[in-house]
């Protein structure tokens, strides 16, 4: 099983928005791969262009060497849940699978078997339009069984779920992954991925910004970081730079040094005569590593704009 | 949860299962018939088409003091199993073996009612005119016997087409134009040999042209052979700015002969004169009487008036009495029903864009061409099924129901009855997959597609069977838009021979299969539109 998911300088226009932008990676196999950045940032797009769903204007999407479109039984090849709103309210879970598996050529006896894994088959022959939304994901979890693949992505699938859902989730992609296949998940909250996923790929403003194991980035993190809260953010800036902090601005009259600890902080900023009413020491997290990522992208793409105003 | 369940590898020994298009075939059935919602919709559309069929739309007739299946009434049936008018005045002598009848015609003369739709049958005319009707007939005649609707060869004038030559009810062949007159008169002959029977006309009696050649299979040995007349109805047809009407009133037809030989072997002595009645109609009354018709020799002349027509029946013409039915007038509740199947057509394409279905689907089955030819031939073969079991019922059930209450259904053959009831199940389906195929080129509301549907189909067969329209506009609507299916419906042929109001439902300006056409015109082109969104589009 060594099916990797290939993306290489996939474009999307909609319209007049860019929704990809040279997006590329390779998902490999036998790892659980998340999939961050914040909403708009192109996720779902990639995997809608993955599945053949939408058509890249440039770039190409392979699922084990091969477009995913081309494939007779596509869900023996990638299993997948995009929207878990999406089946017919009026059909009962089970006939979901059912049309879903003579899609595939498998039979009712799957469809079964997929059931009980997802913990829905006390429910099988409920309508889908009463389940609740974690229901509904596992359902499309159901779905993504369905076919055996070697490869699986799935689309903020913790969106709904409740606690016990969620453990389980994370448990059910892990060993997934554990079985040597290609799992590929995506979220706008880093949290939901931090002691799950070993490789993350973030993206912002349709392209790859890292592609890191979570423990490289979990090290890059690392170091504290200082916030101060002073109403002469300018002075304070100037005092700590030549102290040799590396000094960011973070919103209204704050800013975050990293390179110094809050004790010499609060030294340099006495020494200079700047008033400060806070001081404080914020902890290295995964969440915190990806905002910085992500800032970055947005301020890298804000700086022709910049540019072209002078 | 304490250990995490994870799924079984799929069996290998599973059985491969049908080929690409086969395993989408399946995938859309199953998605079809597990929402109960369209199967139920499905069966309310059957049942739609049968009980507004049956139960609303044919009440009972009155005739006289009785009523219903009293006022049943059959036509006559011609050789071929089509029903007849058989009604004409006859003066007739017995031919046995071989022969021939020749006789020259000096004149063709009529009288109509010239208060047409005022004059009921059976009551006196006041006010007659004198002309011809375009297919008034005289001439000369060899008919196996004196009963209805029994085969028969005619060499006759008409009023308005020349010379014809005619026979087992549905044959018509041109002779010589133009009207016989006492400057132009007409010879005609008939030869009897075997069963065949040979027409000849002549202007001049000398020189003799061959119009046709008819075969009378089973004419038995003696046959009657004679001069005849007879004159159909007066059908007037009123184009108003609001429609149409049509009113008509009876007419009679007088032949004038002379020159008449035969040859052969002819029993009696004399010319015996009778009416033959087989249009099942009180004769119109002359001065008092009613009008049977009558044969007059002066001296070497003979006169022969008489009423009626010898032709085959059709639905409302002017000569067949009023209550005669079709087997396709059984299906007026396929209106409703394709309302009702046409929605679900619609919801099965719609329903993949509600909440994006669709890309469930298309993550499923890649190919958008055979996905979309799996959904139509579903959507196309549930239909069809549906309506083959509606119409299946409908027609004959109709048909039973028409009878009891008194109506007269002409007869069709096997094959025609086959075709309308498969040829409507067929058009029902037609229509679902257009109204599929516009689904998905519009994608959302199901009720809007319907309605553009029911507007291109329903609509102008409404517009094109109902008065309130041109004759013209009407024709038109029910040339090129999708209603044009319906002609599918057309059981009884038109005939060049007999003046009627050919007019929807029960005459399309189209043939059947042509009319069908048509809206497979529109299903293929809607269906090519379908596809090329659905490959264009992102899902």
């Amino acid at each position: 099983m060594d099916t990797k998911i290939e993306v290489d300088g996939l474009h999307k226009r909609f319209g007049g928005k860019t929704a990809l932008d040279g997006m590329t990676f390779t998902v490999a196999p036998g790892r659980v791969t998340g999939f961050v950045g914040p909403n708009g940032a192109g996720k779902s797009t990639t995997m809608r262009v993955i599945l053949g769903l939408d058509a890249p204007d440039a770039g190409t999407a392979l699922v084990g060497g091969r477009r995913y479109p081309s494939v007779p039984q596509p869900l023996r090849l990638v299993g997948s849940l995009l929207d878990a709103a999406a089946p017919q309210p009026g059909r009962t879970a089970r006939n979901h699978l059912l049309w879903l598996a003579h899609s595939q050529g498998l039979g009712v006896r799957r469809v079964d078997e997929v059931l009980d894994v997802v913990g829905l088959a006390s429910v099988a022959r409920r309508k889908a339009g009463g389940f609740s939304l974690g229901m509904r994901q596992r359902l499309g979890i159901a779905a993504a069984l369905l076919g055996d693949p070697p490869a699986l992505m799935f689309d903020e699938p913790f969106n709904g779920m409740d606690p016990e859902g969620i453990v389980w989730m994370r448990g059910l992609l892990r060993a997934l992954a554990a079985q040597g296949r290609t799992v590929l998940v995506s979220s706008h909250l880093m949290s939901e991925l931090q002691d799950m996923a070993d490789q993350l790929l973030v993206v912002g403003r349709g392209k790859l910004i890292a592609d890191t194991s979570t423990a490289a980035l979990l090290a890059a993190a690392a170091g504290d970081r200082v916030r101060v809260r002073t109403s002469a953010a300018a002075a304070a800036a100037a005092a700590l730079d030549r102290a040799g902090g590396d000094v960011t601005p973070a919103g209204h009259e704050a800013l975050t040094i990293a390179g110094l600890p809050a004790s010499e902080v609060v030294a340099v900023l006495n020494a200079a005569g700047v008033p400060f009413t806070e001081v404080a020491t914020e902890q290295a997290s995964l969440e915190r590593a990806y905002l910085e990522l992500t800032r970055e992208t947005v301020e890298y793409a804000g700086r022709p704009t910049h540019e072209a105003a002078r | 949860m304490t250990a995490t369940l994870l799924p079984p590898p799929v069996s290998s020994t599973q059985p491969p299962g049908p080929p690409g298009f086969g395993r989408a075939l399946r995938a859309e059935w199953t998605k079809f018939r597990t929402l109960r919602g369209w199967i139920i919709a499905v069966l309310v559309g059957l049942a739609l088409i049968d009980a507004v069929g049956l139960l609303l739309v044919r009440g009972s007739i009155g005739c006289g003091t009785a009523s219903g299946k009293a006022c049943y009434q059959p036509l006559p049936t011609g050789p071929d199993g089509e029903a007849v008018t058989d009604a004409f005045y006859f003066a007739h002598r017995t031919l046995t073996g071989d022969g021939t009848i020749t006789a020259r015609m000096t004149d063709l003369t009529g009288r109509y009612s010239s208060h047409p739709g005022q004059v009921a049958a059976g009551q006196e005319d006041s006010g007659e005119t004198v002309g011809t009707q375009p297919w008034s007939k005289a001439g000369i005649l060899i008919k196996d016997g004196l009963t209805p609707g029994s085969a028969y060869a005619a060499m006759t004038a008409t009023g308005g087409h020349g010379t014809r030559m005619q026979w087992n009810f549905t044959h018509d062949a041109a002779g010589l134009p133009g009207p016989v007159t006492g400057s132009s008169p007409r010879w005609l002959r008939l030869t009897r040999s075997g069963d065949t029977v040979t027409g000849y006309d002549s202007s001049d009696g000398v020189t003799w042209a061959k119009v046709a050649t008819a075969r009378l299979t089973g004419l038995p040995a003696t046959v009657q052979v004679g001069l005849f007349a007879t004159s159909p109805g007066v059908l007037v047809l009123t184009e108003s700015f609001g429609g149409s009407s049509a009113t008509g009133g009876p007419s009679t037809a007088t032949g004038t002969f002379d020159h008449v030989a035969l040859s052969g072997t002819v029993g009696g002595a004399d010319w015996a004169g009778g009416a033959v009645n087989g249009d099942g109609r009180p004769a119109p009354l002359r001065d008092g009487r009613p009008l049977v018709g009558s044969y007059r020799p002066s001296g070497g002349q003979i006169t022969v008036t008489g009423s009626g027509d010898i032709a085959p029946a059709v639905p409302a013409a002017s000569t067949s009495p009023g209550a005669t039915a079709t087997i396709g007038d059984h299906l007026a509740g396929i209106f409703l029903g394709l309302v009702v199947l046409i929605v679900v057509a619609a919801m099965f394409a719609t329903a993949e864009y509600r909440r994006g279905l669709i890309r469930i689907t298309l993550a499923a089955i890649p190919s958008r061409g055979r996905l979309l030819a799996a959904k139509a031939t579903v959507i196309g073969a549930v239909t069809f099924a549906a309506g083959l079991v509606a119409v299946g019922v409908a027609v004959p059930v109709g048909v039973r129901i028409s009878r009891d209450s008194g109506f007269y259904v002409l007869p069709v053959s096997g094959a025609i009855e086959a075709r309308l009831i498969v040829g409507t199940a067929l058009v029902l389906a037609v229509c679902s997959v257009l109204a599929l195929a516009v689904g998905v080129i519009l994608r959302r509301g199901a009720a809007a597609v319907a309605a553009v549907v029911v507007v291109g189909i329903v609509l102008p067969y409404l517009l094109g069977t109902a008065a309130g329209l041109p004759d013209s506009a009407r024709e038109w609507l029910l040339r090129v838009t999708p209603a044009a299916g319906f002609a599918i419906g057309q059981t009884i042929p038109r005939y060049a021979q007999v003046t009627a109001r050919y007019d929807a439902p029960a005459y399309f300006p189209l043939g059947p299969w042509a009319g069908f056409a048509v809206l497979c015109g529109y299903a293929t082109v809607a269906l090519a539109i379908a596809y090329l969104l659905l490959r264009r589009r992102d899902a």
